[in-house]
């Protein structure tokens, strides 16, 4: 009963493509695995509204924040138009905004485009507690307290950062806090081509 | 110092799997016994190892040894003694240190244990198992060590996933991985087999007792698995068709197809090729679970904190050992000599429709687990494949095994009788349809759970039969029948619970799904919800204070029938180190049905917003489990697994009177 019994299998020839099969099955599933690996992670979901208007939802300001320029206001949809805006979602109770803060002080720099905050679900004298901690990056801070422009804008969770082209339309959504690496490979490439785009 | 102790045993381990890899084969090549027998010593030396590297990290965990990078991670010096050693395999790190712990474990079982296998069998297998070995102690030195160290040292922990803080912990993965990693070693013998070149009913008889073994313990860690979930996830599901609940389930599918085909193996010789497959794609499978846990391809709820770069790793060692195996396969097979034909009415017929079934299930499962991925990959869309598609196509293929299950034992080897065996199976549908009747008269509706009470009614008579046949039970006195049953090969004993757990876990599954009732609110103290039967009584809320927790505590007072019968207590529990919260359900019995309780948010209008189930018989699911697993447990007790030689007379004298 060994292999030399090959006498024994005259039906040799299919079988050898049977035996094939699962080989083959497997080094299809192995090289799907393996392109999906580098395709980044998975609970990223994309966003509906991207290619939509912007919601149309105006936003009070967060009372007693004040810039350079006297008090910050509020969130206007009709702003979005003329000039690309990076929307920041965040909440001081979130703890990745926390360290996403720093990064986008260092965003604002940029005077290409307009930084604004949506302030979810929060209370007023955390938030500017946060604001005063890091610095406050935004030309805009739209208060968002019982998380009704949360649904409008689709966000799943904060932070989430969002691009608006100069028409007012959704370029891009980034789901999670920004980081050092993902602010040039990612954030920075998508506000290039809302600027580009004219 | 004691964790450098346990990173350099890891290390000496590696070592000596390194060895053992090589040296064993070119024994068993020149017949050297010498060589062939570094196979057994390396196997003992390697688990010796592992039990000082695993002794160091739960000593590290012990004492909270803060300057461990695994142990700040995931402990924290508040929590009670059982979590502090339990969070060790909490985390991808420790948990790939528990499952390498565990192969070294099964290497030394098969290295003290493998005496009736032929000695240069035994080295082959030893060394195809210290491969798989090497290539995990690698990944976990290369990509996962446990033991790195932080300085300066932090004075607290991190704390473990609040989710994680449970007894199913200590349970749960332990379970389970003894059940992936014990299918190691029949892929290890389908593999040596390969080598070797050689296979036959003998191989089928070593192989089967540790099949037995591994499904055993995958049985249990699935059924634990799934019970605390239910418990700990506070919506009370039990089976949520999660990626990586089907990682576990697809093993168990395949592995219950070995049981059976290598049962056909080593009773009639045939079916060799095919079971040598099913060896290697049931611990494939194991593997497969293992990179989607771990790589990130997938999203679950079981995730551990996903790095690419592992995922490459585990990867590479799955297109080793399964592209190796299957490349193995693939030049081997056609020359392995095919076994003997035989009648498609016959006990390994019936086997042979069991393993069709089964692999399609195993396949539908792999499908749908893979669909998204293979689907985002080709078009870029997101979609999940959830409940919906595994009922649709699950159901319909175990509703066949189902119906079939209790005919195979009832059909002869070679030649059976099904005429014979569907009257001898009058009793069981008799059984079924009084099931049929007595779930419409308690319930009515709907028809597809009635149907499927019946089916379940019918699968635990069906088992039953083959022992009133053997046992003479309702021809012969009682005693008689009760000596005869007693001197039953225990192999017998096994089958009959194993299927007769089957049918339990049908009938918790119809009853809890067809007619549990559930209720959701907002409540104010004093309000009382009504609930299958039952009433609950509202009573309020109180803070309480845990080790590492605070906790708000609910009281329910459950009324029946205007008595009371006792008092549920769900809370939420918040955790400062990680900012989270967590629901812990009450439960409370009641005959095989449970009471289930869930707070979800206390509300700022003074409102509480409460959960109610009730789920009538929804035990049977985890005790269907149980019984599979005691009956597992039995057939591996058998005499002719321990002698390793069958019961030829007896079994032949059986055979016989049953044609």
């Amino acid at each position: 009963m060994t292999i030399q019994d090959q006498n024994q299998t005259q039906n040799a020839r299919p079988r050898v493509w049977i035996a094939l099969v699962p080989l083959a099955a497997f080094a299809a599933i192995a090289l799907l695995f393996f392109f999906r690996l580098g395709a980044g992670d998975p609970s990223k979901l994309p966003s509906a509204l991207i290619g939509k208007a912007a919601p149309d939802t105006a936003l009070p300001a967060l009372a007693t924040l004040t810039g350079p320029n006297g008090p910050t206001p509020g969130l206007d949809p009709a702003a979005f138009k003329g000039a690309v805006t990076v929307v920041n979602v965040w909440a001081s109770w979130c703890i990745p905004c926390h360290e996403e803060a720093p990064l986008f002080m260092k965003l604002a720099q940029d005077k290409r485009f307009r930084v604004v905050g949506v302030n979810y679900k929060d209370q007023p004298e955390k938030a500017l507690g946060f604001l005063k901690r890091y610095g406050n990056p935004f030309a805009a801070v739209g208060v968002d307290a019982n998380g009704r422009a949360g649904i409008e804008w689709g966000v799943y969770g904060v932070p989430e950062t969002f691009v608006v082209g100069r028409d007012g339309v959704i370029a891009y959504k980034l789901v999670g806090p920004l980081t050092p690496d993902n602010i040039d490979s990612v954030l920075m490439k998508e506000i290039d081509k809302a600027l580009a785009k004219g | 110092m004691i964790p450098e102790i346990g990173h350099y045993a890891l290390i000496l381990a590696l070592a000596v799997s390194l060895a053992q890899s090589i040296v064993p084969l070119v024994g068993a090549r020149t017949h050297d016994p010498v060589l062939m027998d570094v196979g057994t010593k390396g196997a003992y030396a390697q688990f010796a190892l592992m039990c000082v590297s695993f002794g160091a990290l739960a000593t590290a965990y012990g004492q909270s040894d803060f300057s461990v990078t695994s142990v700040f991670e995931n402990s924290h010096s508040l929590m009670p003694a059982i979590y502090k050693f339990t969070s060790l395999w909490g985390n991808h790190e420790g948990s790939m240190l528990l499952w390498v712990m565990i192969l070294a474990l099964f290497g030394a079982l098969v290295a003290a244990f493998g005496a009736n296998v032929p000695t240069t069998l035994k080295a082959t297998v030893l060394a195809v198992q210290s491969w798989i070995a090497a290539l995990f102690y690698l990944f976990i030195l290369i990509t996962s060590n446990p033991f790195t160290r932080l300085d300066p040292a932090p004075a607290q922990g991190r704390d473990l996933n609040p989710i994680l803080q449970d007894m199913g912990l200590a349970i749960h993965p332990p379970l389970l991985y003894v059940g992936y990693v014990g299918f190691s070693i029949s892929f290890s013998f389908a593999v040596g087999a390969l080598i070797e070149g050689r296979i036959d009913a003998a191989w089928a008889r070593w192989v089967r007792p540790w099949v037995l073994l591994a499904w055993i313990f995958l049985t249990l860690g699935i059924a634990m698995g799934s019970y605390w979930a239910y418990y700990t996830l506070g919506w009370g599901g039990w089976w949520f068709w999660d990626p990586v609940e089907n990682a576990s389930f697809m093993p168990w599918l395949a592995g219950t197809a070995l049981l059976h085909s290598a049962l056909v193996m080593e009773k009639r010789e045939a079916l060799k090729v095919w079971t040598i497959l099913l060896a290697i794609l049931t611990f494939s499978l194991s593997l497969i679970g293992t990179f989607i846990v771990r790589s990130g391809v997938l999203t679950s709820v079981h995730a551990f904190a996903s790095d690419p770069s592992r995922g490459v790793f585990i990867l590479a060692i799955l297109a080793l050992l399964i592209g190796g195996a299957l490349a193995l396969y693939a030049w081997r097979a056609p020359s392995l000599r095919q076994g003997g034909l035989f009648a498609p009415i016959s006990r390994e017929g019936a086997l042979v429709l069991n393993n069709l079934l089964l692999s399609t299930a195993t396949a539908t499962v792999f499908v749908g687990t893979l669909y998204p991925l293979a689907l985002e990959a080709a078009t870029g869309a997101k979609i999940s494949v959830g409940a919906p598609f595994f009922n649709l196509t699950f159901a319909p293929l175990f509703v066949p095994i189902l119906i079939a299950m209790p005919f195979g034992p009832l059909l002869a080897w070679k030649r059976g009788d099904l005429a014979g065996a569907a009257q001898r199976m009058m009793f069981a549908y008799v059984v079924g349809a009084l099931g049929v009747l007595v779930a419409f008269a308690l319930q009515g509706k709907p028809a597809i759970a009635l149907l499927a009470i019946g089916l379940g009614f019918y699968v635990i008579a069906g088992s039953l039969a083959e022992l009133i046949e053997r046992s003479g039970l309702f021809r012969v006195p009682f005693a008689n029948a009760l000596h005869r049953a007693r001197g039953l090969p225990r192999s017998t004993w096994g089958t009959m619970f194993a299927h007769i757990g089957l049918g339990l876990t049908l009938i918790g599954i119809v009853c809890e799904t067809a007619w549990g009732v559930e209720t959701i609110g907002a409540y104010k103290p004093g309000a009382t919800i009504p609930i299958g039967g039952y009433e609950m009584k509202f009573e309020g809320l109180t803070p309480r204070k845990g080790p590492n927790f605070t906790a708000d505590v609910a009281r329910m007072t459950v009324v029946r029938d205007g008595r009371e019968i006792g008092v549920m207590e769900p809370s939420k529990r918040a955790f400062a180190t990680r900012s989270m919260n967590t629901s812990e359900a009450a439960l409370m019995t009641r005959g095989l049905g449970q009471l289930y309780v869930a707070l979800g948010d206390i509300n700022d209008d003074q409102t509480t917003t409460i959960r109610v189930y009730w789920k009538p018989f929804v035990l049977l699911i985890w005790i269907g489990g149980l019984f599979m697993a005691f009956g597992g447990t039995l057939s591996l007790s058998d005499r002719r697994l321990r002698v390793g030689a069958p019961k030829m007379a007896r079994n032949r004298a059986h055979a016989e009177t049953a044609a």
